[in-house]
């Protein structure tokens, strides 16, 4: 490599082992295809292993020692793990991340297909449509969530409002203030914010299918069950499993949302992995535990990449 | 027949997106409803209306440009995310022409590291990264949130433009090698001016990206006065019990403007961004 450098920048210093055609031209990109690649992706090559490779071990050594903010750490093996494990609010966290993932992404995908096949059906203002349905997905979260907590305000807030107007409930419903009512507000807001993604996605998906295959089943007696189930679906599989699966890990890493709305409160009811980590790395400058917490999403993000990897490979082979 | 029943198909679509319209734009209507109310119509508990009764009023916006450290936030967010965006552009681009036309010993497994990369969540790694920005010196500064923001905006520019190069023909290239351009040449006048629109939505996407980021901008930066918006908007506006509904709704849409703008002007480029994810397989 430093050879190469050298030769470039004084090409005529050995003018017998080169010929001409040879010269570079400019800096030392083209002894070989390789070599350009390499410094093509050299920086980011740097930036993924310094700034996400380096702090993903950091984060493993971190989880296995009793750092505190300000504190050196002990070496304590898997005692943060253990710990954790048999914290009530951890457990409560583990099963509040599976029930948000789980009934977010059931709920956007199967809405999301709903959407999708109606927006290919609406051959009017399909732009105009589409600008609108997106806006929940284009405003940063953090920001759209704050309204949506005015609007859950219990005492001033227009759901619980319009509720009562309407006779529908007869006393407040304690949204934010009560474990289960807080569950379905974050529920709701993440299918909110998260649903123009697979509609638009799904839409997209829909029409790249050839419109020669609905025609041919029509001509041979097939329903509209019957097209959905056997052309629509098989046919939409991979786009279906990327979206799901990326929403999966998206889902279940959310901080944004449980953070704004309920800081994971009532009493510790609504929080996720990633805002228990805050609460413990941070807000209680327990830093081994709470880069423990964050660690929980890797199994996810592992499952996703591999699934996601063979869907790839799958379509290309 | 089929034209007219294609009609009333569109128009039982539309009707049945009316609903989920209500439930998509709703919020933003009544943030916009909030922020232009007095607050004695804030807070009247009696009186449902989906309309300024008592007279709209700027008085909450007044307040958050001059009563608030809002503009700065505004600044700070402007700057970190044009600058972030700008770094990430060039780093993914080079990226991707190296990974796409330039394949070396490991580059597919590079570019399997990029995609998993892309799937990485900012919240993973925001702890250990944290202490990463403090022992470089660079905590509570914007600098931090400049150095960390391309690592979750180059791994998905860098897979977007892959797929962007990968359709330009080869021979394009080629013949432009042929007589005399180098590859630096051949990327910045010929690739990329095919490549236009992916490097439009990358950096469509870098800016709204690192425009709506909240965790790191939450960890690294403690002082109000080096915050960004969606990190001052929540941790600085809201104090004690008493909200202040006006000024907050105001600053979260004002804090949006930005991004919603970028969209509404490129919008095609922002659904193609979207979608490649889901056809390029």
């Amino acid at each position: 490599m430093g050879r190469g450098r050298a030769e470039a920048t004084v090409p005529v210093s050995e003018p017998g082992r080169w010929s001409p055609r040879h010269l570079p031209r400019t800096l030392p990109l083209w002894r070989g295809q390789e070599m350009a690649g390499l410094l093509f992706v050299l920086p980011a090559a740097l930036l993924v292993g310094g700034l996400v490779a380096y702090p993903f071990f950091y984060a493993l050594g971190l989880s296995l020692t009793s750092k505190q903010a300000g504190v050196v750490g002990q070496f304590v093996g898997l005692r943060n793990f253990t710990d954790l494990m048999q914290g009530e609010i951890f457990r409560r966290t583990v099963r509040n991340s599976l029930l948000f993932t789980g009934v977010a992404v059931a709920f956007k995908t199967v809405l999301g297909l709903g959407l999708a096949l109606l927006l290919r059906r609406a051959s009017v203002g399909r732009r105009a449509l589409r600008g609108m349905i997106l806006l929940p997905w284009v405003v940063p979260s953090t920001l759209s969530v704050l309204g949506w907590w005015w609007l859950f305000d219990p005492l001033n807030g227009v759901v619980n409002l319009a509720l009562g107007k309407l006779g529908l409930i007869s006393e407040r419903i304690p949204w934010l203030s009560d474990p289960f009512w807080a569950m379905v507000a974050v529920i709701t807001v993440n299918i909110w914010r998260g649903l123009p993604f697979f509609a638009i996605s799904f839409l997209a998906g829909l029409v790249s299918i050839p419109e020669e295959l609905y025609e041919a089943a029509q001509i041979d007696g097939a329903g509209k069950v019957a097209c959905f189930s056997r052309i629509t679906v098989p046919l939409l599989r991979p786009v279906l499993g990327v979206i799901v699966l990326y929403s999966i890990i998206m889902t279940v890493s959310d901080f944004n949302i449980v953070y704004v709305l309920t800081r994971g409160g009532p009493m510790n009811s609504t929080h996720l992995f990633a805002t228990f980590a805050y609460e413990m790395g941070l807000a209680s400058a327990d830093i081994g535990k709470g880069a423990a917490i964050s660690l929980f999403i890797f199994p996810f993000l592992a499952a996703v990449a591999y699934l996601q990897l063979r869907i790839t490979r799958g379509a290309t082979r | 027949m089929t034209m007219v029943r294609r009609r009333l198909g569109s128009v039982g679509a539309f009707l049945g997106l009316l609903p989920y319209l209500g439930f998509a734009l709703f919020p933003f209507y009544w943030m916009l409803l909030t922020s232009l109310r007095r607050n004695a119509e804030i807070y009247d508990v009696t009186n449902l209306s989906f309309l300024v009764q008592k007279g709209a009023t700027l008085q909450h916006y007044v307040f958050l440009l001059t009563g608030t450290q809002f503009p700065a936030w505004f600044w700070n967010s402007l700057l970190v995310s044009v600058v972030a965006t700008a770094i990430s552009v060039v780093i993914s681009t080079a990226a991707a022409y190296g990974l796409v036309r330039l394949p070396f010993r490991g580059s597919s497994f590079f570019s399997i590291g990029i995609f998993v990369t892309y799937l990485v969540p900012p919240t993973l790694l925001f702890i250990p990264l944290f202490r990463v920005v403090t022992a470089l010196g660079l905590s509570d500064s914007r600098l931090s949130l400049i150095v960390t923001y391309p690592t979750f905006v180059v791994p998905f520019c860098t897979w977007l433009l892959m797929s962007y190069f990968a359709t330009i023909p080869k021979e394009l290239e080629e013949c432009a090698i042929v007589d005399g351009a180098t590859r630096a040449q051949v990327l910045l006048k010929i690739v990329l001016p095919v490549a236009l629109p992916g490097v439009v939505t990358a950096t469509l996407f870098s800016f709204t990206l690192a425009w709506g980021e909240f965790i790191y901008a939450l960890t690294f930066i403690a002082s109000g006065t080096h915050k960004t918006l969606t990190a001052g908007t929540v941790a600085e506006l809201i104090r004690g019990d008493v909200f202040h509904w006006g000024p907050l709704m105001a600053g979260a849409l004002l804090a949006s403007v930005p991004v919603v703008i970028a969209y509404g002007f490129l919008m095609d480029y922002y659904v193609s961004g979207l979608v490649a994810g889901a056809t390029k397989y």
